[in-house]
């Protein structure tokens, strides 16, 4: 089983970003980088994988120099390899380049099985698993919480508002993460000795076949990045019994707030 | 020109979201003065038109077919393929429920159009198709340009208002597209009778801080007003609540009338999934807890003996 996780590097869930000067962009110079959570997901499920039924871990990933080290977690982890696209003209594309670049690379890699996560947690933009998989032609099932593949087939259930579907698709195939799936293991000390000598190729857009004009323009142009209103603390409700807070708070709600 | 909205049903119910969708779409369509189409995807759906004229839809595009009787990726995608062929809209809005995020990117990356997932508002600004939406997990919103087309915009749930409107309503039919056949549809299972926490006017949620894990309490305030149950990962990890109620960063992202947070202590991951509520209410015994620099009311109590109280309360105004 040739399994390859599509794997971003984004600021933890915990970091403060801010605006940047120019009001168009997020500024991210403090933030702690770690794996996409989603992405986290994905890195487990191959293991899992691969522990069942044989075959190797491919880490794929677009990003700039400081995004070896969440290629460099995930073969902690126990993947087997890495690839890193890291070029200039990738920097400043969104996630249509992104995708168009991670299946110019997947054209040259052999795979049964992508994981990708549903989304990316900085950008939230849902679109690289998808896409990424039009573009290879190949079906997807996205936010999946359980799989089991069986010959030349997976079967995934997938999650949706209210429910669940269970869905079958043909290898080679692009699944996309949701939180249940798993639980991402940590990387052990002797995991993170052995990454260091695992290898990690860094290619050029220019290695997988690809130019710049290849890529397009991006999708969205940013005419403003700005902080949603601050919510600010309301009112304590006061009282001297749990009665009396409750019925505070319910008059509140009903008469001033009118929303029940 | 054209608004392409595409709606989504399950057996035969639109989800609310789709009338959000629709009353968008009017609005851009008549800020574009354009047409705007409907398409309803499904088997036996003939009934669902008459609901959606309501909304001002000049066309209503019924692809009625077996095949399509149950969602499946493939074959949706290629069906609304051909209608995007045919329609030739410049602008396609969706619910950004899970499936309308199974098909649009798929679609977009086809057309090679742009997408912005996860809008609360869209609009034609100097002849350009803009959306606002949150990135960072609600930290941050961003107000984009979508440079391509077609431009999909995929709505967050509870984020626009609806309003019927005028349309011509003319009804065309057409057939599946059935030529991939690469997924194949095992089942489906819905939780019966529970109400969608994405699409709740009011969601009452648990943490951590639920004595032993009992919901009772919750369950019975959020019935009383017809809401819907949350809860934070951490009462998720306790195994107190399935992974489809969680809120936050790595669950849903909420915007209801109405949320209540008890025993929560307001982690920024939790934040990110509810802080555009509407109005946030929190309970918890610890008064130093982050959650209430972010509530609008805020209780300092125990919620084993202020829930009862509450529900009583409750049951007071609602007869
Ligand atoms: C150094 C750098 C600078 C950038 N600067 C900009 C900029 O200025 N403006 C701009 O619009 N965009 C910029 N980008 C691109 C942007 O940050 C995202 O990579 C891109 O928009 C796609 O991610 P997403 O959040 O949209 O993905 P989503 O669609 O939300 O992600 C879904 C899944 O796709 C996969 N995936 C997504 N991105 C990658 C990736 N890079 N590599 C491997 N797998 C991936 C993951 O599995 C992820 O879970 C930059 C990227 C890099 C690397
Ligand atoms: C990558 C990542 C993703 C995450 N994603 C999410 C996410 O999607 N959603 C999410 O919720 N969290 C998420 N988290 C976890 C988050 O950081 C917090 O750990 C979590 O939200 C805490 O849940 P809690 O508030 O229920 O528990 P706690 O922080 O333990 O708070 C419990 C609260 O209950 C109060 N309490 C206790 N007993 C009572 C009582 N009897 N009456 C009243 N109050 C009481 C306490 O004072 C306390 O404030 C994520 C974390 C990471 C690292």
């Amino acid at each position: 089983m040739n399994l390859i996780v599509l794997l971003k590097q984004v600021p933890s869930t915990e970091s403060f970003v801010s605006v940047g000067e120019d009001k168009k962009s997020v500024k991210t110079e403090d933030v702690k980088w770690v794996i996409n959570p989603y992405d986290e997901f994905a890195v487990e499920e191959a293991l899992k994988i691969k522990e069942a039924l044989g075959g190797t871990v491919t880490i794929l990933t677009v990003g700039n120099d400081k995004a070896v080290e969440a290629v460099r977690t995930a073969l902690a982890m126990g993947a087997d390899n890495g690839i890193l696209i890291n070029d200039p003209d990738a920097y400043n594309c969104d996630g249509a380049g992104i995708a168009k670049i991670l299946a110019a690379a997947l054209k040259n890699i052999e795979y049964d099985l992508i994981i990708a996560g549903q989304r990316a947690v900085d950008d939230d933009n849902y679109y690289v698993g998808a896409a990424t998989a039009e573009f290879l032609n190949i079906p997807h099932v996205s936010m999946v919480i359980k799989e089991e593949i069986t010959d030349k087939t997976i079967k995934c259930t997938k999650t949706i508002e209210g429910g669940s579907f269970v869905f079958e698709a043909k290898l080679p195939a692009l699944i996309t993460t949701q939180r249940g799936l798993n639980e991402p293991r940590y990387a052990s000390l002797p995991g993170i000795m052995k990454a260091k000598k695992k290898p990690l190729d860094t290619k050029t857009l220019a290695d997988i076949g690809i130019s710049a004009a290849d890529l397009g323009e991006p999708m969205l142009t940013i005419k403003e990045v700005k902080k949603p209103s601050q919510r600010e603390a309301g009112v304590m409700i006061q009282g001297d019994t749990p009665a009396e807070l409750a019925a505070a708070l319910v008059k509140a709600l009903h008469e001033e707030a009118k929303v029940i | 020109m054209r608004v392409l909205v595409i709606t989504e049903q399950i057996d035969g119910i639109f989800r609310k979201v789709s009338y959000e969708a629709l009353s968008e779409g009017r609005r851009i369509a008549d800020a574009m003065n354009c047409e705007m189409t409907a398409a309803i995807l499904g088997s036996g759906i003939d009934n669902l038109a008459e609901d959606i004229k309501k909304y001002g839809a000049d066309k209503i595009i019924l692809a009625d077919d077996p095949a399509l009787a149950e969602y499946i990726t493939d074959k949706y995608v290629l069906t609304l393929a051909d209608i995007i062929e045919k329609e030739k809209p410049e602008v396609i809005i969706l619910g950004s429920t899970s499936i309308g995020k199974d098909i649009a990117p798929r679609l977009c990356a086809k057309f090679n159009g742009a997408i912005a997932t996860d809008c609360i508002s869209a609009s034609i600004e100097e002849g350009k198709v803009c959306a606002s939406r949150y990135i960072y997990g609600g930290k941050l919103i961003t107000d984009v340009i979508l440079n391509r087309k077609p431009a999909f915009i995929a709505l967050r749930a509870n984020s626009v208002s609806i309003k019927e409107a005028d349309g011509k309503g003319e009804i065309e039919k057409i057939q599946a597209n059935m030529q991939d056949a690469s997924l194949t549809f095992i089942e489906k299972k819905m939780d019966a009778g529970k109400k969608e926490l994405t699409e709740a006017d009011i969601i009452v949620a648990g943490g951590r801080g639920v004595n032993e894990g009992d919901f009772s309490a919750i369950e019975e305030l959020s019935e009383i007003l017809q809401g819907a149950v949350g809860a934070s990962r951490a009462a998720v990890d306790e195994g107190w609540r399935p992974h489809s109620d969680q809120v936050g960063q790595t669950g849903k992202v909420v915007s209801p009338n109405l949320y209540i947070a008890c025993g929560i202590s307001g982690a920024i991951q939790h934040f990110a999934g509810m802080a555009s509520s509407k109005v946030i209410a929190a309970i918890n015994k610890d008064e130093e807890a982050p959650i209430f620099a972010k509530s609008d009311y805020g209780v300092v109590g125990d919620l084993s003996k202020v829930m009862p109280e509450v529900i009583k309360e409750v049951k007071k105004i609602k007869g």
